[in-house]
């Protein structure tokens, strides 16, 4: 079994009782999809947060792996490894 | 009986583009604000639901990251709530996503716990646990027109929803698409829009399509239901059979704003500006209109307003309470709120310089919720 760490922004961290980070563990590679899931499985607003009822992540919302954002990879079927960051982090959008 | 707890106070809820401010009165003169909650979402939406003795705030909440969602308040603010499944969410299969809360309204007092809600996409919502979970109108949603329908510059939403005493009847207002009605509690929609113009379409008068801004329904006669129309000001007395002007003595026929007295017949409030291309108060002189005579004449009501403003007034930033004589309230895009005890004659500046006001709703506060309880909530720490 490996483990992985989801990283939150400030935000969202009282959705989760303050923590940081989730984790969730899983035999051998995950996608970003999978991984949502598993960490969210226990906070449902959490879920709503990032991603909208049809499963779309929510457009102002990015999620990256080792530094790089997953809609320049394959979005929520990007393949997270062992041992691979995985942070979301909101845009810088608004006025 | 104890003079305590028949107290009146007022609650005026005010939702902007970052934020919800809540303001509360004993007089509708002196007002006294508190806020922001949720501060950087905006509150397109509020339905104050004072049925069975009690007061319940609900608002449509809208982050631009972290998406749409209803919150309720049971405390006048101090607590808010937000089911953890979603209040609003539409259904497998429909393969849509909620993008905005547009209206949240309460029915009547003999159908407690029942909420509707108009939404964006074009959608309408019902709940009957008093606005903790909706179920998607199926009827409307599925209509053989929906692929017609359009976006106003706001969003595609239907914004307004009249429900008769009955319940049996039903109208929405949708931008654009006009007028839709239902005989039959919702189950089926039929548009209404005989006689409203759609001058920018190439069919200026096609049976749906409208670009119809708001709707409100004449408390004392039925039948009756006013219309602001992107451009026209109309009035029915047959349900939306048929549709005639009544923007003879108004200084424009656009706007937004459309409100009903909660009880006297003829008696409606709109918030004329210029024009489509030119949306601004006319001559940028801020001013409520008031018929008394269903919209067969108007009188201009400025007392307290500003002289010069060029600002707009959203559909849903302006809504009466249930007082005698009806108090009248309004904020506009820049941020300014305005009061009115005596149904418009003279406003008060109930707050400035707030971010956009989208929505306003007001309510008379009674039993339980007395003045001092509310000037303690004003002041209570305010949730993010």
């Amino acid at each position: 079994m490996a483990d992985f760490t989801v990283l939150l922004p400030g935000v969202l961290q009282p959705l989760v009782g303050g923590q940081s980070y989730l984790t969730a563990s899983a035999d051998g590679a995950v996608t970003v999809g999978q991984l949502l899931d598993s960490v969210t499985g226990d906070y449902p607003v959490l879920a709503r947060r990032l991603r909208d009822e049809t499963g779309a992540l929510r457009r102002f919302v990015n999620i990256y792996v080792n530094g790089d954002e997953v809609r320049r990879l394959k979005g929520l079927e990007t393949e997270v490894a062992a041992g691979q960051e995985v942070l979301i982090v909101q845009s810088v959008a608004g006025g | 009986m104890d003079s305590m707890a028949t107290a009146e106070s007022y609650v005026l809820a005010i939702g902007t583009k970052k934020g919800l401010w809540l303001a509360t009165s004993t007089d509708r003169k002196e007002w006294s604000l508190s806020g922001p909650h949720f501060l950087m979402s905006e509150i397109p939406s509020i339905g104050i639901d004072t049925r069975d003795g009690k007061t319940r705030i609900l608002v449509g909440v809208r982050s631009e990251h972290w998406g749409p969602t209803v919150a309720h308040s049971d405390d006048l603010g101090a607590s808010w709530t937000e089911p953890e499944q979603g209040a609003i969410k539409f259904p497998d299969g429909t393969d849509a996503a909620l993008e905005r809360i547009w209206q949240i309204y309460p029915d009547a007092d003999s159908r407690p716990g029942v909420v509707w809600a108009g939404c964006e996409p074009i959608s309408v919502w019902k709940s009957t646990d008093g606005g903790e979970h909706f179920e998607l109108n199926r009827g409307l949603w599925d209509h053989p027109h929906r692929s017609e329908w359009g976006a106003g510059y706001g969003g595609a939403a239907a914004h307004s929803i009249v429900v008769d005493p009955s319940g049996e009847k039903v109208h929405v207002a949708m931008s654009t698409g006009g007028v839709y009605r239902s005989l039959d509690g919702g189950t089926s929609w039929e548009p209404r829009n005989k006689g409203i113009s759609a001058y920018f379409m190439p069919d200026p008068n096609p049976e749906f399509g409208q670009c119809v801004h708001k709707i409100a329904a004449d408390a004392a006669v039925g039948g009756r239901l006013y219309a602001q129309n992107h451009h026209g000001v109309y009035r029915t007395d047959d349900d939306g059979e048929n549709w005639g002007s009544i923007a003879e003595g108004l200084p424009a026929d656009f706007g937004f704003v459309m409100l009903t007295h909660p009880r006297r017949e003829g008696t409606a409030w709109v918030i004329p500006l210029k024009a489509d291309g030119e949306r601004i108060p006319p001559d940028s002189k801020l001013s409520v209109h008031r018929t008394g005579d269903a919209g067969n004449s108007w009188k201009e009501l400025h007392t307290g307003l500003p002289d010069h403003e060029y600002n707009a007034v959203l559909r849903d930033a302006a809504s009466v309470d249930s007082a005698e004589p009806v108090g009248v309230y309004f904020g506009t895009r820049g941020g300014d709120v305005y009061a009115s005890a005596d149904e418009g004659e003279t406003f008060t500046e109930v707050a400035s310089h707030l971010p956009d006001v989208l929505c306003v709703r007001a309510a008379v506060v009674v039993g339980n919720n007395t003045a001092v309880e509310l000037e303690q909530k004003a002041s209570a720490p305010v949730p993010g």
